[in-house]
């Protein structure tokens, strides 16, 4: 009986801590886009952030779409040819990749490479007394060190996902066309006539901007809120990429079910 | 790390996400071949769409000529009115004849235009007289079970249709 | 103006329910260099953060060059640090900059100076703190007693008229210590600023500073100058001054008594 009170009141208390947890975030997030107007009158510092969010991730994006692009390539074909329509292909492999694979892959794997960073960074800033520091300077950290990263990081997320999905396709070509043999015309031409710009394509970076954003908004709160302890700061990175995958791929239920519903 | 060093990947990296975008947009997407500047748009009434879908492209002697801008019900007829924006590079006689057809076995569907003809060509806002509309895969099946039964035997040979 | 640049008057602070600070009463006049001394954990760090505005005073008045700080808005406060350095107790060097990145900081991000009058004025900051040849490091490439010295050549960047310091002595070589003394010495007189340093180093202390507090649990226990100190006969001084370890201030932290824990062991 006593065992049940005290879990009822951990699970109380837990979901106490959550709430107020969500509402600490907001007035972060609400801060974060009021002191960007000045990080933007410093673009330096954005570009800065646009080096190490955007640019350092470019590798494992590009060699991660090429490959998924190929793997596309071969199963779609095993699957495409046994209804006798290989030409389909590159509608297969493109709607995937533009509408789904690119956002959402691209977009779990800058969580684990820029937003784990980004969390790590901070929270040793703040571990360091970086940021108190800065305070003492009469530097606002928020707008001086979170803004920037805040916008680097989503200006970079929805070109490294059109990479991605670029890459991916010359990946299904490289397979299907290429080595499998696919026709080429008919390869490129389904596809343009089965991929739209406004439905598909600009569907598809708008999910890369919102997963950018929460990604980003994920690690720098957790970074900024992280216990100033190395043990503290190694749990906040933990915390970033497990709490963004799970945001990508429910945000990525919701918002497909708000885009491709028929048409 | 030098500013001019970071300042140019930094630039390299945004050129190449726009370039990536721009394949998309161009190579993978149709964003090239019509904008709505340079179509014009006819209408026609089908008996059956069977599964056309806004989107779909229009085609004539294979090639893409155009796409199916709108699809809705006419409540005065009992037909479906398909609307569609042709590329305006492409004009077509007046007595142009629209039939619904299917890409492969289970492929999509699209419209393709057979041209008339007439001297008078197809302006914005004309409808096409001769339709033809989608094959039901279920009435085919039943004219050609009619027609067998009228023959000789009966259902059991359906097995044999393929 | 008055004579004293900081006056703290029956001051208490709370860390949540727990009382870190009672009523203290301190004082700094403009060019005076005031240390704050006492044992660890005793409120010292707490209390220099109170001056620097980090944290608000439960109660009691706080006032920094005429400026109650309980009563500040963020945007007063903002002004009134560009006034005042704080050096930390571990430097908190900012790692993703060089070491002139960071002296020239403060400077880039309040003054619209030039880069060669940025250049110039953090050579001469690096030059008094002997670091000038040291300008292309990065933090991770530093001694810990370097890293303070370019955390207080970054903490003078702005010609500050009030400096923080945070146990500037610990962790360095007698001569270092000594030099870094008599630095903090001469930036108070040339520059004629007031300097609060809190520090463990009671020797170096007595040798450099107009001005002692000693807290204690949360309250000052005494106070005086150098000599009054050296000379005072009060056992908590006596106890501090001479470095004993028998006297008011106990060197064990609460415990059972030591044969009835050696007895449970055995
Ligand atoms: N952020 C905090 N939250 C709660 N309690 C704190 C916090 N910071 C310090 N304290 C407590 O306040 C008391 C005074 O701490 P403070 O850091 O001011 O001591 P100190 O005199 O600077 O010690 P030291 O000489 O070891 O640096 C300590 O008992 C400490 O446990
Ligand atoms: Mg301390």
């Amino acid at each position: 009986m006593n065992s049940l009170l005290d879990s009822l009141r951990g699970i109380g208390a837990r979901v106490i801590d959550g709430i107020w947890r969500m509402g600490v975030a907001t007035r972060f997030f609400l801060m974060i886009l009021l002191q960007s107007g000045q990080s933007f009158r410093r673009f330096h510092l954005i570009i800065r952030e646009i080096y190490s969010a955007g640019v350092l991730s470019l590798i494992i994006i590009l060699v991660s779409g090429l490959f998924v692009g190929m793997v596309l390539g071969l199963q779609g074909y095993e699957t495409l040819q046994t209804y006798g329509s290989e030409e389909a292909l590159g509608v297969l492999v493109s709607l995937s990749l533009v509408r789904e694979l690119g956002p959402v892959v691209a977009a779990l794997l800058f969580a684990s490479r820029a937003g784990s960073a980004i969390t790590a960074e901070i929270g040793l800033m703040k571990a360091t007394e970086q940021l108190a520091a800065m305070e003492m300077m009469a530097v606002d950290p928020v707008a001086r060190v979170v803004a920037p990263r805040f916008w680097g990081a989503v200006i970079s997320m929805p070109l490294l996902a059109a990479m991605f999905s670029a890459m991916g396709i010359l990946g299904g070509y490289l397979v299907g066309v290429v080595l499998i043999g696919v026709d080429e015309g008919a390869f490129w031409s389904q596809m343009q006539a089965a991929v739209d710009f406004r439905e598909d394509i600009l569907n598809g970076v708008l999910k890369s901007v919102v997963f950018g954003v929460a990604v980003t908004a994920i690690a720098l709160f957790e970074g900024y809120d992280a216990p100033p302890t190395a043990e503290g700061v190694s749990r906040a990175t933990t915390r970033t990429v497990v709490t963004s995958s799970l945001a990508i791929l429910g945000l990525d239920f919701i918002l497909t079910a708000f885009m491709f519903r028929g048409v | 790390m030098q500013r001019a060093t970071l300042d140019l990947w930094v630039g390299i990296f945004v050129v190449a996400g726009l370039a990536a975008v721009l394949f998309l947009a161009l190579r993978v997407g149709n964003m090239g071949s019509f904008d709505s500047a340079s179509t014009y748009t006819v209408k026609a009434s089908f008996d059956n769409i069977g599964g056309l879908k806004a989107r779909a492209p229009v085609k004539s002697a294979g090639v893409v000529v155009g796409r199916v801008s709108d699809i809705s019900f006419d409540t005065t007829l009992y037909e479906a009115t398909v609307s569609m924006n042709l590329d305006a590079r492409y004009k077509f006689p007046k007595d142009t004849s629209a039939s619904i057809m299917t890409s492969g076995l289970l492929g999509e569907q699209y419209i393709a235009l057979e041209a008339g003809g007439e001297e008078k060509m197809l302006a914005n806002g004309d409808a096409m007289k001769l339709t033809q509309g989608a094959v039901v895969l279920e009435n085919l099946i039943g004219q050609f079970l009619y027609s067998k039964s009228d023959s000789e035997t009966s259902a059991p040979d359906l097995g044999k249709m393929e | 103006m008055s004579d004293n640049l900081i006056e703290i008057r029956d001051l208490s602070f709370a860390y949540g329910k727990r009382l870190v600070l009672k009523d203290i009463e301190l004082s700094a006049r403009r060019g005076q260099v005031v240390a704050i001394m006492g044992i660890s954990g005793g409120g010292k760090t707490t209390l220099l953060r109170l001056i620097g505005g980090a944290l608000r005073p439960t109660s009691g008045v706080l006032k920094v060059d005429g400026v109650d700080m309980g009563s500040l808005d963020r945007e007063s406060l903002y002004q009134l640090r560009r006034r005042m350095g704080m050096l930390f107790q571990f430097g908190a060097l900012f790692t993703d900059l060089s070491v002139f990145d960071n002296v020239a900081f403060p400077l880039r991000e309040h003054t619209d100076l030039p880069e060669e009058m940025i250049r110039d004025l953090v050579l001469m900051k690096l030059n008094a703190v002997g670091l000038r040849g040291g300008a292309d490091l990065m933090p991770s490439e530093l001694s810990g007693g370097m890293a303070r010295r370019v955390a207080l050549a970054r903490a003078i960047a702005l010609e500050p008229s009030l400096i923080l310091y945070d146990e500037p002595f610990a962790g360095l070589d007698p001569i270092s210590l000594g030099v870094t003394g008599n630095l903090i010495r001469r930036l108070t007189d040339t520059l004629g600023v007031t300097s609060i340093v809190v520090t463990h180093d009671i020797q170096e202390s007595l040798r450099m500073v107009d001005y002692v507090y000693f807290v204690s649990d949360g309250v000052i226990a005494a106070q005086g100058t150098p000599e009054q100190l050296k000379a005072s006969d009060e056992p908590f001084v006596h106890q501090f001054v001479h470095g004993e370890e028998d006297g008011p201030v106990p060197f064990h932290y609460p415990a059972p008594s030591y044969a009835e824990e050696l007895e449970l062991a055995a």
